[in-house]
């Protein structure tokens, strides 16, 4: 059995063999760590998926109208790439969406934290807003679109409002428990350095709260990277999810499976980017 | 040079809905310029809350803390803390946490960073000073807080357990560490632990308190730490002098809980 101690690195990637870590293992079932990523399954399941697609489309089992063919994906997206959608680019469709995105959790982050600080601070400030947020934070924020369109039409600024509301909530909450979670060790600590109330909110507090406030806009771009689309299915002009949205109207199923594939990646990829950020930024996270 | 007078200190805690409290029960004692008194006593018999008064992060429910002439109300830069872990700043490096006493004064940065840099050399962390504090050991976060309290010059030092989180090995080695900067800097220091062991070899004075209500039981004035600053701590420790009296206080400590023990099964 000398052989198990020498898998081959093909097969340990493949999580088809035990890497060194896991072989030391008696113990399996019940260790999530000890679980090969199963690589190979996940190869085997995608490309049956896509062979499933292939075979399906092109025997005619299934009509475009319902899933479209490889060919004719392909050939819409060279053509979104270089024509765009309506006269607006891919790319603007896009960037319009993120930045609302962007916009609202900005604007939410730059309202709620401070909100949230002054929530775990003081009693004036927390019995004031508790009320608000506790009332206000188990609404979807798909459920303001309505009061939202009375309010302020179906512009651009009533989008970014509502992605500001659905982001100010999640960061209010977030600072807030942030400010909880401090370990009173070190405010005393603080203070007993000499440290002013002030200094002792901006050395001490501010950044023992800035994980769980990272975790906070982590949620607020999830968050709002799906209310923005939803929104711009109810009413928008540009931006993926209208385009998406327009295309069903046209039963143009190929750029409505183009369109959700990109949501998907560029949620994907908002996440992976806030993950990096988080690693760079709060390298002390989780050490305290 | 400052004495700190506790004068007849009471502490009860009081929660609604629940039995009150007495954690403290007229606590006296003064501590003179440089002197070293160590704190022992069994489990929960308030000598966190002794501390924490003294501090000034509690108010006692009857009684006095006076550093010479001023009452104390609050914590101040006087008195600095030694925490038993956790309270370093983790987003800071080594240096930032020593500095951070001077840094908050608005000291000077040049006058600062003489400050820290002979700090970090004395307690053996100069080579360490750039590195983030949660990439060292607990021994060595341990001299960082040491060190980051020296930093901000306080009249008296107070420490909670200050190496209660440590093995035996790094603990007895921190235990010179104290000693030295003890010697060193001339500071009065309350210094509570666990360990009889250590509050012997430390203490120049010893207090044993004991529980319910927390009082001070017994006190001693103690020949060790004077010798610990020139003998080898190990033949210390090993004296017959130095084992007798740990014997004792051991005896008194376990009749304490006993009589604890007792009086819980009695009640219940
Ligand atoms: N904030 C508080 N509220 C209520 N009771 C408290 C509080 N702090 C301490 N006590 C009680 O006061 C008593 C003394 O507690 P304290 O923490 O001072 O003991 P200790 O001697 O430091 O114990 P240990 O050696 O375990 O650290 C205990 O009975 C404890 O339950
Ligand atoms: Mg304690």
């Amino acid at each position: 059995m000398s052989d198990k101690n020498h898998q081959s690195s093909l097969m340990i990637w493949l999580g088809l063999a035990d890497n060194s870590f896991t072989r030391q293992k008696t113990v399996k079932f019940g260790d999530p760590s000890a679980v090969n990523s199963g690589r190979a399954y996940g190869i085997i399941m995608v490309a049956g998926l896509l062979i499933l697609w292939w075979v399906s489309t092109n025997f005619g089992w299934i009509k475009p109208i319902y899933w479209p063919s490889y060919s004719e994906v392909g050939n819409r997206l060279v053509k979104l790439l270089s024509e765009g959608y309506r006269n607006v680019s891919l790319w603007d469709h896009i960037s319009a969406s993120v930045y609302r995105v962007l916009s609202g959790v900005f604007y939410g982050a730059v309202l709620g934290i401070p909100l949230g600080l002054a929530m775990g601070l003081s009693s004036i400030a927390r019995g004031m807003f508790d009320p608000v947020v506790e009332f206000v934070r188990p609404i979807p924020p798909l459920a303001l679109i309505p009061l939202i369109i009375l309010w302020f039409g179906i512009d651009e600024f009533a989008k970014i409002f509502l992605l500001f509301l659905a982001s100010l909530f999640i960061m209010i909450i977030a600072a807030r428990s942030g400010v909880n979670g401090v370990n009173i060790s070190k405010v005393h600590a603080a203070y007993s350095l000499g440290a002013s109330k002030f200094q002792v909110l901006r050395t001490v507090i501010l950044p023992n709260a800035l994980p769980e406030i990272f975790t906070g806009l982590r949620i607020s771009m999830g968050v709002c990277w799906g209310t923005v689309v939803a929104a711009e299915l109810v009413a928008a002009d540009r931006g993926i999810g209208s385009m998406i949205m327009i295309a069903k109207n046209f039963l143009q199923t190929d750029t409505v499976v183009i369109g959700i594939s990109i949501i998907g990646l560029i949620g994907f990829g908002i996440e992976l980017i806030m993950r990096v950020l988080e690693r760079w930024l709060i390298p002390w996270r989780g050490t305290g | 040079m400052k004495t700190l007078t506790v004068e007849g200190v009471s502490m009860t805690f009081t929660i609604p809905g629940m039995d009150p409290i007495q954690a403290l029960k007229d606590v006296s004692f003064r501590l003179d310029s440089g002197e070293l008194l160590s704190i022992l006593g069994p489990s929960g018999c308030g000598k966190t809350t002794l501390l924490n008064i003294v501090a000034g992060f509690l108010a006692p429910t009857e009684g006095k803390v006076v550093l010479e002439d001023k009452l104390v109300t609050g914590p101040s830069a006087e008195r600095g803390m030694v925490f038993q872990q956790g309270a370093l700043f983790e987003w800071l490096t080594v240096e930032q946490n020593v500095a951070y006493g001077p840094s908050m004064a608005g000291k000077p940065r040049r006058e600062t960073k003489e400050i820290v840099d002979h700090l970090l050399e004395t307690v053996g962390l100069r080579d360490f000073s750039s590195k983030p504090v949660y990439q060292l050991s607990g021994g060595m976060q341990q001299r960082v807080a040491l060190a980051r309290c020296l930093a901000n010059d306080p009249e008296i030092i107070l420490m909670d357990e200050p190496l209660g989180a440590l093995d035996a090995l790094t603990r007895e080695k921190m235990q010179g560490l104290i000693l030295k900067l003890w010697k060193e800097t001339g500071k009065t220091i309350i210094l509570i632990t666990h360990s009889v062991e250590e509050a012997l070899f430390l203490g120049e004075r010893l207090m044993v308190m004991a529980p319910r209500p927390g009082r001070i039981m017994k006190e001693y004035g103690l020949p060790f730490a004077e010798r610990g600053l020139v003998e080898d701590p190990r033949e210390i420790k090993a004296a017959s002098d130095f084992i007798e009296k740990r014997e004792e206080i051991l005896t008194m400590i376990w009749d304490m809980e006993e009589e604890i023990m007792g009086h819980r099964s009695e009640t219940s």
